[in-house]
């Protein structure tokens, strides 16, 4: 499905599950005005209960796994979960650890991963816009 | 009153884009007043050193310079120095003259984004965006300069992986004189507004007695007047040659206090400092080589022989950062690798700074000491035995109700402080 306009504005909800902080500033940039997404109707809401797509940052620590799970359960249906940076989707550098349970998807179903580390405010922002293509096939009962 | 004691909790988890990693804040109120807090970190703990132990040195610094992408140089010129200082290495001067400039560029856009985060915990989003706004000058050079707009890797044991070219001067430049133009821009807004210095005027205070007990570190210290920086303390790189002297609010011409409002003087007026590094280093840096050993082979082969132990230290944006290295001769992977990072000495600050104050002021106080470990997503409270859940958008609500009572009181008086000090201005000269 090609995405010509979003259908409605979207709301996100951003977690950290053991980030470097660095995926997580550069979040922040891509809401601040060079990148501007609330211009797309895209804003981030301040509890999973709320929001359509979960933006999940970093590898997963063992006392995070837990809430993780928790978070995603919380989020309504239909919703679409988005990893942004690389130890997010591979754990990255962060492995061989005591404290490290893997990367997101080992804890809740993933979407759409974005790579980088971290990547770049335009390259989370097309992550955002795949995970409304999945939403809005979802919503329109046509297979994802 | 029913009970005496209420405890208030804020776990951090779910994470504010704002404020980072999570970390679990438990209060102690009555009624509006926090009578006590405990703090329990370690949400976020990966086992960093653990894992560093088990990897080559090479692979030990691009490590290094995940634990904090915001600090994602400072991490890794203390891991350099304490292993060039292990092993014996030389770093030739120019590239002590990059890895100074980078230091530096990363102080102002870690300074500016403090600043947005803050305006935000005070409701004032149109601060946060226009600070955030100018920032992605700094961002510019960055990637410019090193390629990537965070994470760096810039420095190497030995020197550093990338030069500064004669075509990104006039590139650096002229982001200084961008900031320069804004910096008054930014003073009015954050210095002589009635409402944001309501809010942050004697907030949160911490007094010298408390900071130097506490062992604060960077600008949480020296807010509370302890003119204390490594760059100016324990001289390295090419810190001794620049002259850096520890800025305090006496430098823009008031009274330290110890309050919110100072830590915002202090962190606006470290970027003007930087600046002013950033701005000598460029007239000074020397040409020549930018490391002494290039080939990476012959780098871990030296590192493989070295014996020894060594200690690595920085004045990251948010204070002293400090790296143990033991090596030993034969082994690819350090023995021992040891980090304190600066939010771990300014945790405790939090325990004076949050007594007596109100529970709409929490969240601009966690923020104050620039926390690298924080979010504040959603509180916990529990009143009389019972939970009750109030998520991070309550408090910053709370926080925002504040900060309207109080602009309905104070936008007929006007700003306390009229213009830059001059002592400021010559400081900047001076650095
Ligand atoms: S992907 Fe890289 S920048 Fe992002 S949180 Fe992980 S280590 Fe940090």
């Amino acid at each position: 499905m090609k995405l010509t306009s979003f259908k409605r504005a979207l709301w996100v909800f951003h977690v950290s599950t053991g980030s470097c902080n660095g995926c997580d500033i550069e979040i922040v940039a891509a809401l601040t005005p060079r990148y501007d997404v609330e211009r797309f109707g895209i804003r981030l809401v301040g509890t999973p209960r709320h929001a359509d797509v979960l933006l999940v940052t970093g590898t997963v620590t063992r006392p995070m796994a837990e809430r993780l799970r928790r978070i995603y359960e919380q989020t309504p249906d239909p919703k679409a979960v988005v990893v942004v940076g690389g130890c997010g989707a591979t754990s990255g550098v962060f492995y061989e650890s005591y404290n490290v349970l893997g990367p997101v998807d080992e804890i809740v179903p993933v979407d759409v991963y974005v790579p980088g580390c971290p990547p770049r405010p335009e390259a989370i922002i097309d992550g955002v816009v795949k995970a409304v293509a999945k939403l809005e096939k979802l919503a329109a009962g046509e297979p994802v | 009153m029913r009970e005496l004691e209420k405890t208030f909790q804020v776990p951090i988890g779910p994470v504010h884009p704002a404020l980072k990693e999570p970390i679990r804040f438990t209060f102690q109120v009555e009624g509006e007043r926090i009578v006590g807090v405990d703090i329990k970190p370690g949400f976020a703990h990966r086992g960093i050193e653990f894992m560093g132990t088990k990897r080559n040195l090479i692979q030990v610094l691009y490590l290094s310079e995940r634990i904090c992408g915001i600090c994602s140089i400072s991490h890794p010129i203390a891991l350099t120095q304490a292993v060039e200082n292990a092993a014996g290495i030389e770093v030739p001067p120019r590239a002590q003259y990059i890895r100074v400039i980078v230091s530096e560029l990363e102080r102002i856009h870690s300074h500016l984004l403090w600043a947005g985060v803050a305006a935000h915990e005070l409701g004032f989003d149109t601060l946060l965006h226009l600070t955030w706004k100018v920032r992605e000058k700094v961002m510019d050079i960055l990637e410019e300069i090193t390629g990537n707009r965070v994470d760096y890797a810039i420095p190497i044991f030995g020197g550093v992986r990338r030069d500064i070219t004669p075509e990104q001067y006039p590139q650096v430049q002229d982001m200084l004189r961008y900031y320069r133009g804004l910096f008054e821009e930014l003073a009015e807004r954050f210095l002589r507004d009635a409402s944001v210095e309501a809010r942050t005027r004697d907030v949160g205070v911490l007094t010298p007695e408390e900071a130097e007990a506490l062992s604060a570190v960077g600008p949480t210290a020296r807010a509370s007047g302890l003119r204390k920086d490594v760059r100016q303390d324990w001289p390295y790189l090419v810190y001794g040659d620049l002259g850096i002297k520890a800025i305090t609010p006496e430098d823009y011409g008031t009274e330290t206090r110890g309050d919110v409002y100072d830590r915002v003087i202090v962190r606006l007026l470290e970027v003007a400092q930087s600046m002013d590094i950033i701005e000598r280093c460029l007239e000074d840096m020397p040409a020549g080589e930018i490391t002494s050993i290039p080939k990476v082979p012959a780098l871990l082969a030296q590192l493989k022989k070295a014996e020894g132990e060594g200690i690595g230290r920085h004045e990251a944006p948010r204070g002293e950062v400090i790296h143990y290295i033991r090596l030993e001769a034969g082994k690819e992977e350090p023995v021992v690798w040891k980090v304190k990072a600066p939010t771990y000495s300014n945790l405790m600050s939090w325990v004076p700074m949050f007594r007596d104050q109100e529970i709409a002021d929490i969240p601009i106080i966690a923020a104050s000491i620039d926390p690298c470990m924080c979010c504040m997503d959603r509180v916990h409270l529990v009143r009389a035995g019972r939970d009750e859940l109030v998520w991070k958008e309550k408090l910053l609500a709370l926080s925002r109700e504040k900060t309207k009572r109080i602009q309905s009181r104070v936008t007929a008086s006007g700003p306390r402080v009229t213009a830059l000090s001059p002592r400021s201005a010559d400081h900047g000269g001076e650095a």
